[in-house]
């Protein structure tokens, strides 16, 4: 198929970006969507250009590198799909496609596709762990039995990607669903509970530090995110935090 | 390190070992300590005291290094370190006995760790915990993200939960074996041994590995194995288990005492006076090159399943760390052990960046076959028929016929060959005959019906069978058909999945000792980067098992040692010759790329490098390719450097620059692989040398003359040097392999 892409460009983070326009012929539908952009990069080195720069590394949808905002969607058209896992049969020929990096204040362009998503880093460092020594002294692992339905929560929660496409797809950038989805995996676990309320005061303070939005239940995050973290863990935050603040 | 070989006096021994001088006597008339008369007074020697203070021996024998052809037998040249003493008493006492550094001590002392997979991010998390300072390095945008994160299936631990008959002793059997014994015994028993903690370690963590009803942890079988001690969490244990270690890191950075550099990747090892003390990285967001500089470095920088170019591997993973600090010192082992994992998606095109595995765990459920007749070959070829279509008498189960006891558990190695061996007869299942049938239905119809009947329900309703079947299923592996279907676009609950071998880990990798050092004093190597415990095949879910014994458990206690030597050195400069030499060198280097007026993209030359690694290094070997393929490479390389292509700018963010520099590795590292495969004149694992087979096209190994780790030392001018270290195998009896 025969595409016409339409691609941000930006050389570095202090020069501007505009969109380029490249018409690209040949495309197969197995082609993944970075595949798709793999074989437009080895037009442009056979041209003597430069390639697009994006960000991607397992390209099986798991460590989260791959990021894209495809015709106004974080992860592109298909649910619960990060861009990695996105194929060319999904498009036909002729069609026009808009691909941008996430744009958010916390998420600073590098170059063209790619964006600085440190600041999630950060919010994970400011309290995401249990405080465990590390030397393997701890008690058995079935010491203290977990109940499947607990056990499967926290998982659920624990399966984010943190790739980003929550703040991307908000109006006000808030990183609450991927904060969430931290906090609730340790509240639902008997490991998590001892250090709560210090977790979610300290995580959400750095969240608002780094300058995402406040969240105002949009649901958009929840309808992008291509792990299909539910919104249920917002209110679980929620909870957590307000608990912390009046026993503080 | 060699001790120093002290002599004592009476009066010092005591003072030594805080004890009176009476005590002392006592030892030496009741022969505990061995003393002897120097100008008549009483001198006892360190080995003396080592042994007084250690009886049941733990000093490390001398490797030895043979050479088959002429008999003669000579010490490899470096010590392995593997401790004297019963099998299960050798890390115990080891531990006992190495030096160790105080708390106070370790604020002084740096360590560089590059890489954050689980190997990287659990050692610089117990590091940190110890006391040490560390430096951690990564190449993604985030720590979270390493290679260890795709991990699907399962990690393996003793535990014995399931009271199935498994022990310390069992695992360690097991991976001797199924590493067809070309493993060093000790370092794998202790890695049985240490395997219990890491779930302990796990759990308190918060990582959530599934559970039962009971709210008791799971367990699920893989290949090679008898029992089940594999430990997940969906099929995203990787993922689970390396978001742990994230944040073990994450609370070390919280409190100061890991500095995490991501985005950065390291292009050289600083060595000063032999000992590492250093890298060269480049900051690969603005382009630039930094020197860091700490007591010892620890590479755990993964595999190099890349140099085939297609592989399981994250599309970055690469051998560059591996392959800079084999320039400088250290041996390079067993390149040639490289897994060829039996189900994956087979590949669809030309223009495909990577393959896609499918767990092994679904070999648990999934039973393996393709049809026994060739034209029904040619019609599902076509399209004619569909897989569904063919009746249960005529396909051939070849895992089950050929290997009765495993059945679709037999280890890696010999599924794939299998599989390989019925798509070269013809009958692959696709339509560019490279495929088989990894099919569900038994299964769905197993756990329909054991549904249905604790239901209650009617086991004739064959449609609420197969609902409850599907759904049963889905629980288990719903991630795994939910990926093969994004991208087949076919359905695996209604169709069998199309499955293929292809390259997924290497067994080979750095040499290291005992203490997982390298040839290089104070250069480390572990998890996937090390070649110390799969021996020629790795068992599924024992990798992350290593990454993460080597990491949390062995390194940070081993590594003192080292250190406790270094107290006093005080802090390292980066400012010294050595530095400067070794930055300049990256310089040059990357700007050569940078000036090349190729033509020709870097992604040209490493497929080129991968489709020859993959015919003619690939699942079977034979003297003609092999010799063929060092010719081929050779060339392809001085292509490389005459025509590749890098645009761009150095101080910039730059793919294709950083692309080219692990290109630039891998076409050396292809050439040794090659040569070690050539050497190797027997069958055994992963490496399948066709002129050493049984008359069924079994693995033919050789133990009189290849019973060996090669070791391969590098040297500028000539060709790599083989050192041998000889296996020695004390607790589990040297057989042949077999799974019938
Ligand atoms: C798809 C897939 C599924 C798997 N499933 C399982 C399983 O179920 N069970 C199991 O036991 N094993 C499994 N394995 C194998 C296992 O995942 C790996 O062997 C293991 O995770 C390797 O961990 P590691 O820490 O050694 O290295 P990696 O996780 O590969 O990490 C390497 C790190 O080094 C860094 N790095 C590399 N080079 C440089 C450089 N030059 N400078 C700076 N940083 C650098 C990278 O950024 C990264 O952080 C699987 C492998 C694959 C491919
Ligand atoms: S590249 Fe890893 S999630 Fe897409």
């Amino acid at each position: 198929m025969k595409l016409n892409l339409k691609i941000w460009r930006q050389k570095n983070n202090k020069t501007k970006g505009k969109i380029q326009d490249y018409i690209l012929d040949g495309v197969e539908e197995d082609m993944s969507f970075l595949e798709m952009l793999d074989f437009l990069n080895n037009k442009l080195l056979n041209e003597g250009g430069e390639p697009v720069a994006f960000d991607h590394d397992c390209r099986e949808g798991i460590c989260g590198s791959c990021s894209l905002f495809i015709n106004g969607v974080a992860h592109g058209p298909e649910r619960g799909t990060t861009t990695c896992q996105l194929h060319m049969r999904k498009f036909k020929d002729g069609d026009t496609i808009f691909i941008e990096p996430f744009r958010s204040r916390a998420f600073p362009v590098i170059k063209d596709l790619i964006v600085d998503r440190s600041s999630f880093d950060r919010i994970q460092q400011a309290g995401a762990y249990v405080s465990v020594n590390t030397s393997g002294n701890t008690q058995d692992a079935n010491a203290i039995p977990v109940s499947k339905e607990d056990a499967d929560e926290a998982f659920n929660s624990a399966t984010c990607i943190g790739c980003g496409a929550c703040v991307a797809s908000c109006k006000n950038s808030s990183a609450m669903l991927f904060t969430a989805a931290k906090i609730s995996q340790y509240s639902l676990l008997p490991q998590g509970k001892v250090e709560r309320k210090q977790r979610a005061l300290n995580m959400v303070k750095q969240m608002d530090l780094e300058g995402f939005g406040a969240c105002t239940n949009t649901g958009a995050c929840e309808a992008q995110c291509p792990k299909e973290i539910s919104i249920k863990n917002i209110a679980r935050m929620n909870r957590e935090y307000l608990m912390a603040n009046i026993k503080k | 390190m060699d001790k120093e070989n002290k002599v004592f006096s009476i009066n010092e021994l005591a003072e030594y070992l805080k004890v009176s001088k009476k005590t002392i006597r006592r030892h030496i008339s009741s022969g505990k300590i061995k003393c002897s008369k120097v100008g008549g007074v009483y001198r006892i020697s360190q080995d003396a005291l080592d042994v007084f203070l250690n009886p049941d021996g733990n000093f490390s024998e001398p490797a030895l290094n043979i050479n088959p052809e002429k008999g003669e037998a000579k010490p490899f040249p470096i010590d392995s370190k593997v401790p004297f003493g019963s099998m299960e008493n050798k890390w115990k006492n080891h531990k006992q006995n190495i030096n160790l550094v105080s708390p106070a001590n370790k604020r002084l002392i740096d360590v560089i760790v590059v890489g954050t997979g689980l190997a990287g991010a659990s050692a610089s998390a117990t590091l940190a915990e110890l006391g040490y300072n560390v430096k951690s390095f990564c190449f993604q945008d985030s720590s979270r993200r390493a290679h260890s994160i795709a991990a699907q299936g399962g990690i393996n631990a003793a535990k014995n939960y399931q009271g199935d008959g498994d022990s310390v002793y069992r695992l360690f059997y097991d991976t001797v074996k199924g590493g067809d014994y070309r493993s060093r015994e000790a370092n794998v028993y202790r890695l049985a041994e240490v395997s219990t903690n890491i779930i302990d370690q796990c759990v308190a963590q918060g990582v959530p590995f599934a559970r039962d009803y009971g709210g008791l942890l799971d367990n699920r079988s893989f290949g090679g194995v008898l029992v089940s001690r594999t430990f997940y969490a969906k099929g995203q244990t990787g993922q689970q288990l390396l978001l742990g270690a994230y944040s073990a890191m994450n609370r070390q950075i919280n409190r100061g005492k890991i500095e995490m550099y991501s985005r950065h990747e390291m292009l050289e090892l600083v060595t000063v006076n032999g000992k590492a003390r250093g890298i060269i990285a480049r900051n690969l967001v603005n382009g630039k090159l930094e020197r860091h500089a700490a007591h010892a470095v620890v590479i755990a920088s993964g595999g190099y399943g890349n140099v085939f170019f297609l592989s399981t591997n994250a599309m970055g993973s690469n051998v560059t760390a591996s392959w800079k600090i084999h320039k400088k010192g250290a041996y390079f082992a067993n390149p040639c052990f490289t897994q060829i994992h039996p189900t994956c998606i087979p590949v669809s095109g030309e223009n495909q960046s990577k393959l896609t595995l499918m767990s092994e765990s679904l070999r648990n459920d999934g039973r393996i076959w393709v049809p026994k007749k060739l034209e029904d070959v040619k019609k599902l070829r076509l399209k004619k028929i569909k897989p569904t279509e063919i009746k249960e008498g005529d396909r051939d189960y070849y895992l089950e016929r050929r290997y009765p006891a495993f059945g679709n558990l037999v280890p890696r190695d010999v599924a794939s060959r299998a599989a390989k061996e019925r798509c070269d007869a013809g009958f692959g299942v696709n339509k560019t005959g490279e495929a088989v049938f990894l099919d569900f239905q038994s299964a769905i119809i197993r756990y329909g019906t054991e549904k249905t009947h604790s239901l209650g329900g009617d086991q004739n309703d064959k449609e609420n069978v197969q609902n409850l079947g599907k759904q049963a299923i889905k629980e288990k592996y719903g991630n795994l058909f939910q990926m093969y279907e994004k991208i087949t676009d076919e359905n695996p609950y209604e169709t069998p999945m199309m499955i293929y071998p292809a390259v997924h880990y290497t067994m080979g990798g750095v040499w290291v000792d005992y203490n997982l050092m390298t040839s290089i004093p104070g250069c480390y190597a572990i998890g996937e980067a090390n070649f110390s415990d799969h021996g020629a095949n790795r068992l599924g879910a024992s990798a992350l098992m290593q990454g993460l014994a080597d990491g949390y458990f062995v390194l940070p206690y081993t590594i003192g040692d080292y250190l406790s030597a270094d107290i006093r050195t005080g802090k390292i400069s980066t400012d010294s010759p050595e530095f400067k030499n070794a930055e300049r060198d990256v310089l040059e280097k990357l700007k050569g790329f940078i000036q090349n007026k190729g033509t020709k993209p870097v992604d040209y030359f490493h497929k080129k490098l991968g489709r020859i690694m993959w015919n003619k290094c690939g699942m079977s070997r034979n003297k003609t390719d092999l010799k063929k393929a060092i010719n081929e490479i050779k060339e392809l390389r001085e292509d490389f450097y005459k025509n590749v292509f890098v645009p761009g700018e150095l101080h910039e963010f730059n793919e294709e620059l950083a692309k080219a520099g692990r290109v630039a590795d891998f076409l050396e590292l292809g050439e040794l692989f090659a040569i070690d495969a050539l050497e190797r004149e027997e069958s055994c694992g992963g490496h399948f040398r066709e002129e050493h087979q049984t008359q069924e096209g079994e693995a033919l190994r050789d133990d009189q003359n290849f019973n060996f780790v090669s070791a391969w030392e590098y040297k500028k001018t000539e060709k790599a040097k083989l050192h041998k270290e000889k296996l020695k195998f004390e607790s589990v009896k040297l057989k042949s392999r077999s799974y019938k």
